[in-house]
């Protein structure tokens, strides 16, 4: 044991201590000086970027009234770790939530991170945070996150003004703006105007000490981001005709698209049954939302922009129009007509009127039998080979009207319309195996055509142009450009002549305004002091009774709005749809109506019930 | 009065200076540690740092009484002062001031006192009486048991007051019985124990079985240097071994294997007893007693783990062991004390300017936990310096220890840097996640009076026996 004397006992001892030390700093030199995996640690743990939410755009209406606003809404947040015993049953009564929901949200928050807040409960009102926040220091645990949510000053638009929700989680993945819990312009000009809108949301990088509690701004602010405030736009839409509007169409499913033919700025877009905007916001919103989906009558359904429909009679103008373009067709043309059009064993009937017609009376008494002629001569024109090739022409012609394709106007969820080709027909009939007589329901509106209201409403903006037109759009500035987009100040020309158009207008002007027994069928759109013109039209609705359909402009000379109105099941174009479209334009251009009578008609009217009733009797 | 000049010209200035600048470096890093913009001035003493420079100036008035008082008082009253002491804890025990869990403080109005910290110096001191005494032998039972009264009497009732942490301390003490002679063999043997003890918790007991075995074998060949002994001894088990699985295989027995290894085991321990007792081996029945013994307490680890520590002692070892990993839990304070450190880097963010220690993320910033601040403000640099200034007094003060006449002042300061040495050990151990947390204080650094003032008494008390080195020739 020579070894082990008290010398080398004491050497031991002393090389412990020396080991100790040199454990100590290797270990020391490895985390502070090789690993750099603790710097990053350390700022994520002190560090907290809180984004700023800027406050959305606002919505005016072209007069300048504020539409759509901003209110403040508070998210509940609660912090798992620092929750203690509370009194549950005083907090569910300050928040108005079952026990139940209060452990299941706890359960939630918990499993979700015992360390990180999480949302408790979303959008409570200012009411309710200022009863919590008198008691807020019973509660540890939970705190208070700002937040805005939309307001809307009137029940109405709701299709056009649309909504705003929390950012689905495609859109986070596929941008890099959205962060998970922001949010985002669902529909409408919401939607359309989301980048305008939304401002841009900032950063304020604050210092956290371990129980988030901020302990001060980083680096003095350096890399703070201020929140820029959502740009204000000023919708072209008059929220009084809107409103008047929807108020017309309560009780009746369809819809009236306004357009201001010498801008192409919509002036009111309505689709029945709408829904209150004010529904789809806060905490109840997706409560409501399936409510409104499960709804039979799809008030969710944009009809103005998504309901395709036949055009019944009102597609006369647009044959009277192409006849005269394509010279097959004369202002002195004239055909009799005895109950409608025969053709060996074909026959398509027409209603009782004075006989015969030239092309404005055509268009005045509305004769079927005329556009079975005038449709049989452009597709019998002689200038093409072949029907194929004057077929083709003639819906060239349509789609220079903004038929068929988009008119892709500034709100979301619009449709095109349906125009059929001549494949269409080859594929039907087989090539060339068919002739005019096949497709002569066009003539008149019927048949495989399908055109949404806001394309009508353009067409009939284009007459009044007396042959152009300006896509249709919603948005009438956006607060500090001088302009808006270009391709909303770019007219499309339809490639007739405005010669033409006087007479087919003459024609429109006749059936409002004809002498009683002249066989005007549109006298029901009369409008005292403004010539208001304006075609009928019923479409074929195999599913049950006609839809009722006019079209009008006024004043003849100077227009300022045409308009289509849509309404299902309503019979006659010249029952529902032109007295609710004379009514519109009066409240437009005068501001009151003078007839009272007319809109205790209008109004009156359940077609939805009479609908309901109907199909009961079937 | 010319003895007091002595005293002040002989005292060894070096391990007063190197003190000095511990106590120092403590206050500045409790100062930082706690800071902030409310509280700046220094002599806040609604702040921790105030409070921690009275109880300096106070170590300070401390340290100058007991450079004053005679150095053969220590001696004279060292059981003394160890049995008020055990009073004192007894008392705390059944009438202290609860914090943190632990029953360890008395409480004189807005003083607080932890009688357990002073019970490592009395211990000390009475361990240096006792070990001094002329008939003293370290190959002595009788020795051992009163060894063992001096040190794990306190060292219980500490445990009694559920602060393991100030208890482990006495475990330090070791060291001073290794200075003294204690037998390489017990130490081994100790060293075994704890060591079985972890690889029992970290490894399959089969492993640790088949391990004591083969170290029985190894240590029958390096006692004996007869390589027969072993292949005789494995011959036999490897041979019972087959006999019980063949038995269990051709029975159809549904025994599990640990029983069939330990009846095989047992089996041919027997058989080989017998052997020996035949051919005369030596040593066979201590070595079987070893393996047996080793055997039990494989399997007595999950008891005693489970029944004797509490939950969150077993989380904090497991974590160090790897066998659970839960960064936010048991693990969070390690985790985030690595953090505080590693973000440090080479040079540190600068005095104040640490986020980790100073936002709360690092608990018990300015006592258990006070080296994390120095890691983060003052870097790798910093810790250089720290550890060096306690390796350089703990090896002064080895240095002085041995140049000691008096032996019971070279083991009164062996007993100190066995103390001084534990703790420096554990704390920063536990704060770069080397040991499991033990909450104990950085001797001089961490923030509190009842730490500063034990290890400064401790310290001074050294040092006036230092200053009579040459007086006393017992
Ligand atoms: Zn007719």
């Amino acid at each position: 044991m020579a070894l082990d004397t008290y010398a080398v006992r004491r050497n031991i001892i002393a090389f412990i201590i020396l080991l100790i030390a040199v454990i100590f700093l290797v270990k020391l030199f490895m985390i502070q000086v090789v690993s750099s995996d603790y710097t990053p640690k350390a700022t994520s743990n002190v560090i907290r970027r809180i984004t700023q939410y800027p406050a959305r755009g606002l919505i005016y209406d072209r007069d300048g009234e504020l539409l759509v606003y901003n209110q403040a809404a508070y998210d509940i947040m609660v912090n798992p770790q620092h929750l203690e015993a509370f009194d549950t049953t005083e907090f569910c009564r300050i928040l108005n939530i079952e026990r139940s929901y209060l452990n299941k949200k706890l359960k939630e928050a918990k499993a979700y991170s015992r360390y990180k807040p999480s949302i408790f409960l979303k959008l409570v009102s200012s009411e309710t945070y200022a009863r919590l926040q008198e008691k807020m220091y019973k509660f540890p645990g939970f705190f208070v996150q700002p937040r805005t949510v939309r307001k809307y000053q009137y029940a109405d638009a709701a299709h056009v003004l649309g909504y705003v929700g929390e950012v689905s989680d495609k859109l986070v993945d596929t941008t890099s703006y959205y962060k998970s819990g922001d949010y985002v312009g669902i529909s409408g000009m919401e939607k359309s105007y989301e980048s305008v809108l939304r401002g841009k949301k900032g950063v304020k990088v604050y210092l956290v000490d371990v129980h988030n509690r901020i302990k001060g701004s980083y680096s003095n602010g350096r890399y703070d981001k201020k929140a820029e405030v959502g740009t204000n736009l000023i919708s072209s839409l008059d929220m009084d005709l809107q409103r008047y509007g929807e108020k017309l169409m309560k009780n009746k499913i369809g819809s009236i698209v306004a357009i201001e033919p010498s801008s192409g700025e919509i002036l009111s877009l309505v689709s029945s049954p709408g829904y209150d905007p004010g529904l789809l916001v806060g905490r109840q919103r997706t409560k409501n939302y399936r409510k409104l989906q499960k709804d039979t009558l799809e008030p969710l359904f944009n009809r103005g922009l998504m309901a395709r429909y036949p055009p019944g009679s009102t597609f006369k103008v647009m044959n009277a129009l192409i006849g005269r373009q394509e010279g097959v067709l004369y202002p002195g043309t004239t055909y009799e007509c005895h109950g409608g059009f025969y053709a060996g064993n074909f026959h398509m009937g027409c209603h009782n009127h004075p006989s015969p017609v030239d092309m404005i009376e055509s268009i005045q008494v509305s004769c079927n039998n005329y556009y079975a002629h005038v449709f049989k001569r452009i597709m019998q024109d002689s200038d093409y080979e072949s029907i194929s090739k004057a077929f083709t022409n003639w819906k060239d012609h349509l789609q220079n009207f903004g038929l068929g394709d988009k008119l892709n106007i500034d709100l979301p969820s619009e449709v095109g319309g349906f125009l059929p080709s001549v494949d269409y027909y080859n594929r039907y009939y087989g090539e060339n195996r068919w002739r005019y007589l096949n497709v002569v329901s066009l003539a008149i509106g019927q048949g495989e055509l399908g055109i949404t209201p806001v394309q009508m409403a353009n067409l009939t903006s284009a007459i009044a142009n007396r042959g152009h037109y300006y896509t249709p759009h919603i948005v009438k500035r956006i607060e500090g450009e001088k302009q808006i987009d270009e391709r909303f100040r770019t007219p499309h020309h339809t490639g007739v002549d405005s010669a033409y158009f006087e007479e087919v207008i003459e024609g429109m002007d006749l059936a409002v305004n004809g002498q009683a027994g002249s066989g005007s069928t549109a006298r029901t759109a009369r409008v005292d002091s403004i010539t208001v013109c304006g075609k009928t039209g019923t479409a074929e609705n195999p599913h049950g009774k006609d839809h009722s359909i006019f079209i009008a402009f006024a004043p003849k000379d100077d227009p300022q709005i045409a308009l289509a109105v849509y309404i299902e099941n309503g019979g006659y174009g010249a029952t529902w749809a032109a007295p609710t479209a004379k009514l519109m334009i009066e409240k437009y251009l005068k501001g009151s109506i003078d007839v009272q009578w007319w809109e205790d008609y209008v109004t009156g009217a359940n077609l939805i019930k009479q609908k309901e009733e109907d199909e009961e009797e079937d | 009065m010319k003895r007091r000049i002595n005293v002040w010209s002989n005292i060894d200035w070096l391990t007063v200076v190197l003190y000095l600048f511990l106590v120092f470096l403590g206050w500045i890093n409790i100062y930082s540690a706690v800071y902030n913009e409310e509280h700046q001035s220094i002599f806040d003493f609604s702040q921790r740092y105030g409070k921690q420079m009275i109880w300096i100036v106070a170590a300070f008035v401390i340290a100058i009484l007991i450079t004053i008082i005679d150095s053969n008082f220590y001696s004279f009253f060292a059981y003394f002062l160890h049995f008020v002491i055990l009073f004192l804890l007894v008392v705390v025990t059944l009438f202290g001031t609860e914090i943190h869990g632990s029953r360890a403080w008395l409480e004189f109005g807005n003083v607080r006192f932890q009688p357990a910290e002073f019970a490592k110096i009395t211990t000390a001191l009475a361990l240096a009486r006792y070990l001094s005494s002329h008939n003293v032998s370290m190959n002595r039972l009788k020795t051992y048991l009163w060894l063992g009264a001096i040190i794990l009497v306190p060292m219980a009732i500490i445990l009694l007051q559920n602060d393991a942490g100030s208890a482990l301390v006495f475990v330090a003490f070791v060291l001073v019985l290794y200075r003294q002679g204690l037998p390489l063999g017990v130490l081994l043997f100790g060293v075994y124990v704890v060591a079985l003890f972890i690889l029992a918790l970290i490894l399959e007991k089969l492993f640790v079985i088949f391990g004591t075995v083969a170290l029985a074998l190894i240590v029958l060949w390096v006692l004996n240097k007869r390589f027969r002994y072993v292949w005789v001894a494995a011959v036999i088990m490897l041979a019972s071994g087959g006999l019980f699985y063949g038995a269990k295989q051709l029975f159809d027995l549904n025994i599990p294997i640990y029983f069939m290894i330990l009846g095989a085991l047992v089996f041919s321990s027997i058989f080989y007893i017998i052997l020996s007792y035949w051919y005369k081996v030596p040593r066979v029945m201590i070595l079987l007693l070893l393996l047996f013994g080793s055997i039990g307490l494989t399997y007595s680890v999950d008891h005693v783990f489970n029944n004797f520590l509490e939950t969150h002692q077993q989380k904090r070892i497991n974590q160090l062991l790897g066998l659970e990993s839960d960064p936010l839990g048991a693990g969070y304070n390690v985790n985030q004390s690595k953090i505080a450190i590693g973000s440090g880097r080479l040079t540190g963010k600068g005095f104040l300017n640490g986020t980790q220690t100073k936002f709360d993320f690092v608990p018990e910033q300015s006592t258990d936990f006070i080296f994390c601040t120095i890691g983060e403000e003052w870097g790798f640099v910093g810790s250089l310096v720290l550890i060096s200034l306690f390796i350089m007094l703990l090896l002064r003060l080895l240095f002085l220890a041995e140049r000691q006449r008096s032996i019971f002042s070279r083991i009164y300061g062996y007993g100190l840097i066995s103390v001084l040495l534990f703790h420096f050990a554990i704390n920063i151990g536990m704060t770069i996640g080397l040991v499991p947390v033990i909450g104990i204080p950085l001797p001089f650094i961490s923030y509190g009076g009842s730490s500063l003032w034990a290890f400064t008494i401790m310290l001074f008390i050294f040092l006036r026996l230092d200053v009579s080195r040459l007086k006393v020739l017992r």
